[in-house]
């Protein structure tokens, strides 16, 4: 489903002194349906760079990155927003949303661009609130005033909302306690079993080793001569 | 699928200054597209040359119309201009005071839009009216009252119930949220998102606040002196921006 093939990636900053940061380079992996893979390395190394490419959200400076048959170094806005909207999801660490919109909304919402009905999109928010134990009352509030493990939770209900074909975790278990990480887990494993192709990164060595078929060390990317 | 606007190579002179150069692009129905740069970078140029409020003097803006396919706008005849930009298109002015009648009542104001392309029941007109009211969240027993008695807020509302009431395909706005309360703001983009969902719309907002656009726009467009530096996935351009000025304009946001 995920296939990257030489990918080369710098930052350069245009105005401090026009500093170039070579992050990644020579970057080959790929992720089958059915596979979750963990990204590893130290801080710093590369992580997050690597799903913020998988996702279009950084640009790749060479290589491919194709997936489901498109290769988003060289695919058009619109045709990674389809992606985004059909086939890739991401749950980001941080819960972006446009305020005053209540929770069930917020988890709803991927549904309802794909075009699903309101009653069963909202069924399907409620059924992942519930299991992730977001209280009733709080649903048709806003998530922007939960505390961090909430709103946590609430981002992994609308990254599971649809049943994404490749799915990007960054740290889905991180600020959870340990029930919440075990529903967390269990979507995961659905998903997996569902035929998704999953790539993540987990600092929670525990949840690695269950979830994650094979583990990919990003600092083998890391450009070897930095300047 | 047929973009429902092209824009070819707009230009736009004052003199022998330039209002907006070069600028190219196309927009698919149902699509949000942000523009973004600093005062003077002429996208409000751009933005009215589009629209038909200012004249350029280069280039093509082809409108995918219902019944003749796509069509330079630029070349049609007056009437046709001015019957297109009360139906398929709308405008939504930074100061509601540009976009609204003050002295006509707040239900006037919606109903009008419906009179000019034919409605003539005044209790269809009436109904339609309070419906678009109270989707923007106006309470209908305001509908009597002038928008000389409304809040900020309420007026931009009515003026985008008002733009809204014939089901237009493209809008156009122009720093919709500037000037108004940030709570207030929160809920016109709720309001803007929710319509553009439900009703298909495409649009084209100009904006100086780059929390707007992550909100509200698929796609971004980043001029400066008259030109676009910088266009790609909204949430791309701002987070790995490529252009020098786009990663000052990205770095200059204060945190909250």
């Amino acid at each position: 489903m995920i296939t990257v093939t030489d990918l080369r990636k710098s930052f350069t900053l245009h105005n401090q002194n026009s500093a170039v940061i070579p992050v990644l380079e020579g970057a080959n992996f790929s992720v089958a349906a059915g596979e979750c893979v963990a990204l590893t390395g130290e801080s710093g190394a590369g992580k997050s760079t690597v799903m913020r490419i998988l996702y279009g959200n950084y640009l790749a400076q060479a290589g491919r990155v194709v997936v489901n048959g498109l290769d988003i170094t060289t695919a058009t806005p619109r045709e990674i927003l389809t992606l985004r909207r059909e086939v890739l999801g991401y749950v980001s660490q941080f819960l972006r949303v446009v305020p005053r919109v209540p929770t069930l909304e917020v988890v709803a919402e991927p549904l309802l661009s794909l075009g699903v009905a309101e009653d069963a999109a909202r069924e399907r928010a409620a059924e992942l609130l519930t299991r992730l134990r977001i209280p009733e009352r709080l649903w048709q509030l806003s998530p922007t005033t939960f505390s961090g493990g909430e709103q946590q939770r609430v981002n992994i209900a609308r990254g599971f909302a649809h049943r994404y074909p490749v799915l990007l975790l960054d740290e889905p278990t991180a600020s959870l306690d340990a029930q919440n990480r075990e529903t967390v887990l269990s979507l995961i494993e659905e998903a997996k079993a569902e035929g998704a192709a999953i790539v993540g990164i987990f600092h929670d060595l525990e949840a690695r080793e269950r979830v994650a078929d094979r583990a990919i060390d990003v600092s083998v990317f890391t450009p070897r001569k930095i300047a | 699928m047929t973009p429902l606007l092209q824009v070819r190579n707009i230009e736009k002179r004052y003199g022998v200054r330039i209002g907006c150069a070069d600028v190219s692009f196309d927009l698919y129905p149902g699509e949000v597209l942000g523009i973004v740069g600093e005062s003077g970078s002429g996208k409000s140029t751009l933005l009215n040359c589009l629209a038909g409020h200012l004249s350029p003097d280069r280039g093509e803006v082809i409108f995918d119309t219902r019944v003749d396919g796509p069509r330079d706008v630029r070349q049609m005849p007056e009437a046709e201009r001015r019957l297109l930009s009360r139906t398929d298109w709308a405008f939504v002015h930074q100061n509601p005071r540009d976009g609204l009648r003050m002295r006509v009542s707040a239900g006037g104001n919606v109903g009008e839009r419906l009179m000019a392309v034919g409605a003539r029941h005044y209790g269809d007109i009436r109904q339609t009216a309070g419906d678009w009211l109270t989707k923007v969240e106006i309470d209908t027993a305001r509908m009597d009252d002038r928008p000389s008695a409304f809040s900020g807020g309420m007026q931009q509302r009515l003026q985008i119930a008002r733009n809204l009431v014939t089901g237009p395909r493209l809008i156009f706005m122009d720093e919709p949220t500037g000037g108004l309360d940030v709570s207030v703001q929160a809920r016109l983009l709720d309001l803007l998102r929710g319509l553009v969902r439900r009703m298909g719309l495409s649009a084209i907002i100009v904006t100086h606040d780059l929390a707007v656009v992550r909100l509200l726009a698929d796609r971004l467009m980043v001029m400066k002196s008259g030109h676009v530096v910088e266009t790609g996935l909204t949430d791309q351009v701002l987070d790995d921006p490529q252009h020098a000025y786009t990663q000052l304009l990205v770095s200059s946001v204060l945190q909250v």
